[in-house]
């Protein structure tokens, strides 16, 4: 059994909108272990960016983390003060997000943004001693010539630069977890793989846990230990990420494995799933995948299929997986 | 197949200026450097490479929506570079664009309807009546449903939006269609979606594409013929099997390296390239890949390798092409037969519910 780093039960994040309650995450489990990396992939608007910002304590007005637990090494990041959570992000649980610009103050040097960023959790060191640690940090994350890039502002990097930035910056007080939500969605392929790399290597290096956040499968393939696959606010299906490719069971995963072309062969039309996301404040009731699942029976418009264990560390919210005993025992009635 | 576009030597240079009163030219971006390719008809050629190699400005380019600093376009036969408006004005109904954003791309104060019907009315084709029907029928050919023709734009999902999009090119039946980015800004599964409606469209009407995108897969799974960028210069062109199977440029196998695979048991074979792509205003002497080619030797600082033909329909501009190391064949198993079984499932199903 792996040690556990983070364990998240039941949590629910809500926002109230002119147009109905929004549920972007609701009652997600999952759980971390030391040293690996979780992947979570989902498509746009199932609530990967919200779930992440939850666990940090970090949603956005008017949204309401109602329900559930973050459980941090056994402590409930939803019961501490906040000065205490302030201590946790950035010390404990560090975040990089997508837009690597946006995050990036323009008018700041980007050393004297890697500094502000170490103050808050070493206020003492001085600033010679600060400055050290900030190329340091430039250095581990292989930013060629750190001592100049120290003095240079944001917009005279490239996208994957200033990805290499924001990761020493969150890495700078040695986080025990680092949450990337879509790290590398805004970047091309080939500093794409500069980066992943750059992440394994540095995970070998500190032996932290990542939680990555992707719509990208193959990243999933590349990086993940274990996976969650989440639609509509809630996790659908949970297994190590060999058993995701290997043993595929809710149909809105074989829907997302169908729908990327593959390298290794040759189709003429791409599996692809009908439909769209439902729109958040109109899930439908039973399973939410139910108007787009082309095996749904009477009983996914009335019933939410709950995550339940197919095989050994396996889950899956389907009333009807594995899908083909399903279908064999329907055949015989 | 005849040739329905042939661009040959394309170049953009846009001049960059200094000084506030007496400008001075210091430089130039060139953001589109010496560009040739053909396209038959019927045919996708898809274009490549990281962003702002110079794929949109040589969709704009292709188009006339800017003019070129240098080289020729032909379009069925015709030097379209010299053309006035008034010979463009019959050219333009023959090429459409399908763009990336779907968000940005549609008038948000017209129908979708009206939106389809436009470049109908800008090309005087037709009457409100026929332009009717033919909105209906092309809303049908794209999957949408007739009463879609009186909605606005900010009612429709981003793939719905790029089906409109596509619905909106095809109205004036074009024989060329330059599609930028189309299905980037989509979730896999309405990628999915959208790709599947072009090849059978393509299939339908006989269409050719310009097709830019920098998704490998997608481009395998869509193209005839690849066309490799970088840097604004075209690094390699060549039939999608063999362009896959013996890339012959070490910048497309650079490409094909960085891709990862939607299959664990391939983790780590990804290997990247090292360093960044250098500014278009200060494009390396010789070769301009050199800086960060793994097989880069003296000559290549210095010679700039010529587009020449390797292998029947492929061309490579590479001084050491032959003599690259050869690739070690990708190791894949493809779907685990439970996987596959279970995707026929999937497909089987939803045919017979759709
Ligand atoms: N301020 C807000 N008010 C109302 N609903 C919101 C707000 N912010 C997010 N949501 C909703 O919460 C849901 C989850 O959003 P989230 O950003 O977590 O999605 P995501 O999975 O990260 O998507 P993407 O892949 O696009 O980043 C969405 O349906 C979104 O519309
Ligand atoms: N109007 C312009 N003025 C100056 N530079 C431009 C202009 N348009 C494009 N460029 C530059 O030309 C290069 C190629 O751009 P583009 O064709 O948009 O690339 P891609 O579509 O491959 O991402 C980029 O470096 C871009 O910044
Ligand atoms: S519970 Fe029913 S609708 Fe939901 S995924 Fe399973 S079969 Fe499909
Ligand atoms: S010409 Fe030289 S530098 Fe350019 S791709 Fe070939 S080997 Fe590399
Ligand atoms: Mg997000
Ligand atoms: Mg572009």
């Amino acid at each position: 059994m792996q040690q556990e780093l983070l364990r998240v039960e039941g949590l629910r994040t809500v926002f109230q909108t002119s147009s109905g309650l929004v549920r972007a995450v609701d009652g997600v489990d999952l759980s971390v272990a030391r040293g690996r990396t979780l992947g979570i992939v989902g498509e746009s608007g199932c609530g990967k960016s919200m779930l992440s910002l939850s666990i940090m304590r970090l949603v956005p007005q008017p949204g309401r983390t109602v329900d559930g637990k973050v459980l941090l090494e056994g402590r409930n990041l939803l019961d501490i003060p906040t000065g205490d959570m302030r201590q946790v992000r950035g010390g404990q649980i560090a975040m990089i997000f997508q837009e690597p610009m946006t995050s990036l103050n323009p008018v700041h040097t980007v050393g004297r943004q890697i500094v502000e960023a170490m103050k808050v959790h070493s206020p003492k060191d001085s600033a010679a001693a600060l400055k050290e640690q900030a190329i340091a940090a430039l250095k581990r994350v292989r930013i060629p010539s750190p001592e100049r890039r120290f003095d240079e502002y944001p917009h005279q990097l490239s996208g994957g630069m200033r990805q290499r930035v924001m990761i020493a910056m969150a890495l700078a007080c040695r986080p025990r977890l680092l949450i990337a939500d879509e790290p590398t969605t805004a970047l091309d392929v080939t500093v794409q793989a500069q980066i992943l790399d750059l992440l394994r290597e540095l995970q070998a290096e500190t032996g932290m846990s990542i939680i990555l956040i992707t719509h990208d499968l193959g990243v999933v393939a590349e990086m993940a230990d274990d996976v969650a696959v989440m639609y509509a606010g809630k996790v659908v299906e949970r297994t190590s990420a060999r058993a995701l490719f290997e043993d595929p069971q809710h149909p809105y995963t074989l829907g997302l494995l169908g729908s990327v072309p593959r390298l290794d062969e040759d189709r003429d039309r791409l599996l692809a799933i009908e439909g769209a996301v439902p729109p958040p404040f109109a899930f439908p009731d039973g399973c939410r995948f139910n108007p787009r699942c082309p095996f749904a029976i009477a009983r996914c418009r009335t019933e939410m299929p709950p995550l339940r264990l197919v095989e050994d560390g396996h889950e899956v919210a389907c009333h009807r997986a594995p899908i083909e005993k399903a279908l064999a025992m329907e055949s015989a009635a | 197949m005849s040739v329905l576009l042939e661009v040959s030597d394309l170049a953009k240079h846009y001049p960059v200026k200094k000084g506030i009163i007496r400008q001075k030219q210091v430089g130039a971006v060139r953001a589109v450097d010496g560009v040739s390719f053909s396209l038959r008809r019927g045919e996708t050629l898809a274009l490549v490479g990281e962003s702002g190699c110079g794929k949109s400005t040589t969709a704009r380019l292709v188009l006339r929506l800017i003019e070129p600093s240098a080289g020729s376009i032909r379009f069925d036969g015709q030097d379209v570079t010299g053309l006035d408006d008034g010979g463009m004005r019959g050219l333009r109904r023959r090429m459409q664009i399908v763009f990336q954003d779907p968000y940005a791309s549609l008038n948000p104060r017209l129908t979708v309807g009206d939106a389809i019907a436009e470049p109908m009315v800008v090309h005087g084709i037709g009457n409100d009546a026929s332009r009717r029907a033919k909105v209906q029928e092309l809303l049908a050919l794209v999957g949408l449903r007739p009463f879609h023709a009186d909605r606005y734009p900010h009612e429709f999902s981003g793939g719905q939006r790029q089906r409109i999009g596509i619905a909106r090119a095809l109205a004036v039946e074009p024989d060329l269609v330059v599609c930028d980015e189309p299905v980037s800004a989509l979730d896999v599964s309405i990628q999915a979606q959208v790709v599947n409606l072009m090849k059978d469209l393509q299939a339908r009407l006989g269409l050719s594409y310009l097709f830019i995108a920098h998704d490998l897969a997608v481009v395998k799974h869509m193209a005839d013929r690849i066309a490799v960028m970088y840097l604004g210069a075209m690094m390699e062109v060549g039939g999608k099997g063999e362009l896959f199977a013996r890339p012959r440029h070490p910048y497309t196998r650079a490409l094909l390296s960085a891709i990862p695979h939607p299959d664990p048991s391939r983790r780590g074979s990804v290997t990247p390239l090292g360093g960044d792509v250098p500014s278009p205003m200060a494009v390396p002497p010789g070769c301009r890949f050199h800086t960060r080619c793994p097989y880069a030797q003296e000559r290549c600082r210095s010679e700039v390798p010529r587009m020449r033909e390797i292998a029947p329909g492929q061309q490579v501009a590479c001084h050491f092409s032959e003599t690259l190391p050869d690739v070690p064949a990708a190791q894949s198993n493809g779907l685990t037969a439970i996987a596959a079984h279970r995707l026929a499932l999937y497909d089987a199903a939803r045919h017979k519910v759709g």
